[in-house]
């Protein structure tokens, strides 16, 4: 699997957001970065091996991991969780 | 394995045919049938309501016969062994889902008590004129097994008969009564339970993730499991490949497909009843099945007395068809007389088996009423002169 | 970078299927996250949850979930499954169907499946149209919305499909859209612990066909609609929940109640009417009864 994986640099929360991409099964819908309540997210402007363009997390200082992401992907291309952030501070 | 005594009703009975298939199906182990009412089918499902639950069964009367004809399916699945019953109309109305059951390789019993039709035609009169619905009635290349009792006794019978085809073979079977048979009331004898086989379903051994759902044992005919036992299996009418996944080209289609109607072909021997009476060195043979083949019984002692060489043979199983056989006897005798409650159905197939070896003379009725002997006497004299 | 986690979403996909053959911004895949997510918070035994569908763009969902899956006929998953359940009463089982699948060809069975109160979980995605063959209108599509067979704009009324489960028995009736994830997951998830005929109906953008035809935009667009155009509105009358072209959309829980199932129904006659004669039906195993 062609999977990206980006963390945020922790902050004083106790845990911080992770975004896991597939880049290759996103179609580009946009429903990611539309509907992410801390707009971590943006669309890349490459394209993916479909021709489409996925979404990059570009602020994952942003992200909380709340996995709304991963709820609106209907491509199952996407999603985010909550890491412990003494476990990769 | 032999039969569940629960569902045995053993002793000398005074049945009709329609309620001797219902007496065949619990003996046979089903306990779950699904059905509508349609005449002169209904006494089937009647029976079972009242029946199932003394011994374990659940029947459901649904909203029409395309909901009888999948629920049943869906039973089978859940792993019961499982039935519905129809007549012309809601035959026709099921067909769709009897090739859904080829398609899926799904063990399930399909009872149809024939009326006079197109159509409507004759709700309370018999006829014989679905006997090719049954075998070409749904879309695509399939085959299935038909049967066709001439007695409330062979009611009986074959219907427990055709539980066990259908899970040797993993096929839809359809019992093909006629009124007549459905609603004559004679002597059925129902043995004991230890006297009755019962075909257990093909469950597999082999465990999740090693088990192919749609990959054929020897036979042509894999093997099953049940919903509900962590196999997480896929099960389409699409062409599938043999874990069951929608695999939609012609190396699938030509594989699946034909393996459909091999299993059927190639078991044909296996499959294949029929009963034969001074056939050897008749003249004339007559082919029939159902109500017919007693009356043709009469038209036989007939021209027997006038001295004409006749002999009987009688399909048990409709379809496949006993082609062999038919081939066989068609080298042998001048003609073969089929009389039959339709305009020509069985006795195209006899026409095409025997391949201008010998003569093949329909009898032919439209329906409402059974042939008088007379008609079919005239038909052996006129082969006999 | 982090350790390598699964997709949670892909344990409960047959992942040698993906990708699917939905469209890109199709709303199916939405309601399926949801579904899977529910399925984690439900506590269910995954391998008694079976997943029946008919055909169709929605009737794709039984082949793509890693449970046991039956792909049926057109219109006839709810009777299938109602035989399904009828004879393994064990099993959780949950119809996912389309609009044209379940309201047009299944209709009937939709509500009888509802009178009788099939004990059955009901999914239905509403994308207005039938996608997998070209758009043509459904029983759903709003005048006056253009479709292929209604080149002129559809003009039929339309079922409301939540005032047809309610009034016709279902036990539990909701409407969510796909934009709102988080509440039909939680309601794919409390539907799934209950009992009776449960109906769910689903607002979907169906991109390529509905909302191309109709000059709507994109599938973004459409979430956009629906976040706008949607009101909340628990334990609304249903019959106040009709939809019309691009108008208010009504969701939330509509009915949450409780009677007999079918089975439950069946078995309490029984008992009164046979007794100690009564036999109930016992779940079929693999061993031979002898």
């Amino acid at each position: 699997m062609n999977t990206e994986t980006s963390s945020g640099a922790p902050k004083q929360k106790r845990f911080r957001g992770v975004v896991v991409i597939n880049r290759d099964n996103c179609k580009g819908c946009a429903f990611c970065v539309e509907f992410c309540p801390t707009h971590a997210l943006e669309l890349d402007k490459a394209y993916n091996a479909k021709g489409y363009h996925p979404p990059v997390f570009a602020k994952p200082e942003a992200c909380n991991g709340c996995d709304m992401c991963g709820l609106y992907c209907p491509d199952f291309a996407i999603f985010g969780y909550r890491e412990k952030a003494e476990e990769t501070a | 394995m032999k039969a569940d005594p629960k569902g045995v009703l053993t002793g000398s009975h005074y049945l009709d045919g329609d309620h001797a298939c219902s007496e065949g199906a619990l003996a046979a182990g089903c306990r779950f049938a699904a059905g509508y009412p349609i005449t002169p089918s209904t006494e089937v499902v009647e029976r079972i309501a009242a029946r199932f639950p003394l011994v374990g069964g659940t029947f459901i009367q649904l909203e029409d016969e395309l909901a009888a004809s999948i629920a049943v399916i869906g039973g089978v699945w859940g792993g019961a062994k499982a039935l519905t019953v129809t007549s012309g109309p809601g035959f026709s109305l099921m067909m769709e889902h009897i090739g859904f059951a080829a398609m899926t390789e799904t063990p399930v019993v399909y009872i149809d008590v024939q009326r006079g039709g197109p159509s409507t035609g004759l709700p309370t009169l018999a006829a014989q004129a679905d006997m090719m619905q049954a075998r070409w009635g749904s879309h695509g290349d399939y085959r299935l097994i038909a049967l066709c009792p001439n007695s409330p006794q062979e009611c009986f019978d074959l219907t427990l008969e055709a539980f066990n085809l259908a899970e040797q073979y993993r096929v839809p079977v359809v019992v093909m009564l006629d009124e007549v048979v459905g609603h004559m009331t004679e002597k059925v004898v129902i043995p004991p339970a230890e006297q009755l086989e019962v075909t257990p379903r093909r469950w597999t051994d082999k465990p999740p993730g090693e088990f192919l759902p749609f990959a054929p044992r020897e036979d042509l005919v894999p093997d099953l499991c049940m919903f509900g036992e962590g196999y997480r299996f896929h099960v389409t009418g699409l062409t599938h490949d043999e874990r069951g996944y929608p695999a939609m080209n012609a190396p699938t289609q030509e594989r699946l497909v034909r393996r459909l109607v091999d299993k059927i072909e190639k078991n044909a021997d296996k499959i294949l009843r029929w009963e034969e009476k001074d056939t050897e060195g008749a003249e004339v043979v007559i082919v029939s099945y159902g109500i017919t083949s007693r009356v043709a019984q009469r038209a036989v002692e007939m021209a027997r007395e006038k001295g004409v060489k006749v002999g009987s043979f009688r399909l048990i199983t409709a379809w496949p068809f006993p082609h062999k056989r038919i081939a066989e006897l068609s080298r042998s005798v001048k003609s073969l007389v089929v009389p039959e409650l339709n305009l020509g159905q069985m006795s195209l197939e006899v026409e095409r088996t025997v391949a201008g070896r010998c003569r093949t003379i329909p009898v032919l009725h439209a329906g409402g009423a059974v042939h008088r002997p007379e008609a079919i006497l005239e038909a052996i004299m006129e082969v006999a002169r | 970078m982090s350790e390598q986690r699964e997709h949670p979403v892909n344990k409960f996909l047959r992942m040698d299927r993906m990708p699917s053959i939905w469209c890109p911004g199709c709303g199916i895949g939405t309601t399926v996250n949801c579904f899977t997510r529910a399925l984690t918070e439900c506590d269910k035994d995954l391998d008694k949850v079976a997943v029946v569908s008919g055909i169709g763009c929605t009737g794709r969902v039984a082949g793509y979930l890693n449970l046991d899956s039956f792909h049926t006929t057109h219109g006839r998953a709810l009777p299938f499954a109602t035989g399904l359940k009828v004879a393994n009463p064990e099993l959780d089982v949950v119809v996912y169907s389309g609009d044209g699948d379940l309201s047009a060809i299944g209709g009937n069975h939709f509500i009888h499946a509802a009178r009788r109160n099939s004990d059955i979980l009901c999914i239905c995605v509403n994308n207005f149209t039938y996608g997998m063959t070209g758009g043509q209108v459904t029983p759903t599509t709003p005048e006056p919305a253009i479709a292929s067979t209604t080149p002129y704009g559809a003009f039929e009324p339309t079922f409301n499909l939540p005032h047809l489960a309610a009034s016709s028995g279902a036990t539990y009736v909701a409407r969510w859209t796909t934009f709102h994830v988080r509440q039909l997951a939680r309601s794919m998830r409390d539907a799934l612990s209950k009992k009776g005929f449960r109906f769910i109906e689903v607002i979907a953008p169906c991109p390529t066909l509905y909302l191309r035809r109709n000059r709507l935009g994109e599938a973004l667009h459409e979430m956009r609609f629906y976040k706008e155009k949607s009101v909340i509105k628990h334990g609304a009358d249903t019959r106040e929940a009709a939809l019309d072209y691009r108008g208010q959309i009504v969701v939330g829980t509509f009915v949450d109640t409780r009677r007999p199932t079918w089975l439950e129904a069946m078995n309490k006659r029984m008992s009164t009417v046979l007794g100690e004669k009564f036999v109930p039906y016992a779940l079929p195993t693999r061993e031979p009864k002898v």
